[in-house]
């Protein structure tokens, strides 16, 4: 069961890692929105070392305004970045989710 | 330099390159693998030769049949595994997403962790692809590495760069260019290249002679 829809505002943890994750540090910390919710997939951290039953995570792609991304950002302010995140990263807030 | 067998001079070939570590731990793990009866040494061959056998012919075919069939588009768009549905061998089970291009939005693909690429559809990726410029670039200043393929979108025409990072691939659905009426779908099929399937440029009509 995936517990965040499309169109859900979320924020994106700001975690150090250790060892293998998927989530690139330019959007650590970032704001941006669900823009759809895909299956289950095991997760990197025990992909990474050989775990095959490890934990199982809803992953969703998640866009962001290039704007919010990158302040100097120089382009349409239409522009967007999207990019696979897993459920473990995501935290929801409350804001208004625009059209 | 020997130019006798018909082509430009260079280095000799030369194979007799010393194995590096990872090799040698590749052959290792493959040889004990065989040996345990695991695999077999054809099924490590029928592999490699269906990874250097997939190209981007395979991805441009399907992109061809959705630009002359609307319910085969729907269908590919709202799910990317119809894409292998033309014959094509999906070795590594890849995960398809296929993004539509249109006058109002642009797409194009980057893995910015590694090199990450619909293999099975488009074959290997091309080396720039794989570069530390192209990944950690595309999506900081993504006009600015789509104007240095040649590729200048209008400012009202949106970017949408999607970073390939996780368990999903990419093929990206160009757009029919114009003047394309009533071509069969092989001749459309040539206009689609790689790089259109990657979305760093988009597919052109060849001028006719004269």
């Amino acid at each position: 069961m995936s517990a965040l829809a499309a169109c859900q505002a979320v924020r994106i943890a700001d975690r150090r890692t250790v060892g293998h994750s998927r989530v690139p540090t330019y959007v650590r910390g970032a704001r941006g929105t669900v823009e759809r919710v895909l299956r289950e997939f095991l997760i990197p951290e025990d992909d990474a070392f050989g775990r095959p039953n490890g934990r199982r995570l809803t992953l969703y792609r998640v866009r962001f305004a290039a704007r919010d991304l990158w302040p100097q950002y120089r382009g349409s302010a239409s522009d967007e970045v999207q990019i696979e995140i897993y459920e473990h990263w995501l935290e929801p807030i409350e804001e208004e989710v625009k059209p | 330099m020997s130019e006798s067998h018909g082509h430009g001079a260079h280095a000799p070939i030369d194979a007799r390159e010393t194995p590096g570590e990872w090799e040698i731990l590749e052959i290792a793990v493959r040889e004990l693998a065989i040996a345990k009866g695991l695999i077999t040494a054809d099924d490590h061959r029928r592999l490699l030769e269906g990874i250097d056998g997939a190209s981007p012919a395979l991805g441009a075919r399907v992109v061809a049949r959705a630009w002359t069939d609307e319910t085969y588009k729907k269908r590919l768009l709202a799910d990317g595994s119809v894409a292998f549905e033309l014959g094509i061998d999906n070795y590594d089970r890849t995960n398809l997403i296929v993004l539509e291009n249109t006058p109002e939005v642009h797409n194009f693909v980057v893995c910015t962790l590694c090199s990450c690429y619909p293999r099975p559809i488009l074959g290997l990726p091309p080396d720039w692809y794989k570069s530390p410029s192209y990944r950690s670039r595309a999506v900081r200043w993504p006009r600015v590495v789509l104007a240095e393929f040649g590729t200048v979108l209008p400012e009202d025409v949106s970017v949408r760069i999607h970073d390939s990072n996780a368990d999903m691939r990419y093929l990206v659905m160009p757009m029919r260019p114009a003047g394309t009426d009533g071509w069969s779908e092989d001749q459309l099929a040539k206009l689609v290249t790689r790089d259109t399937m990657i979305g760093v440029t988009v597919p052109r009509v060849p001028l006719a002679p004269g």
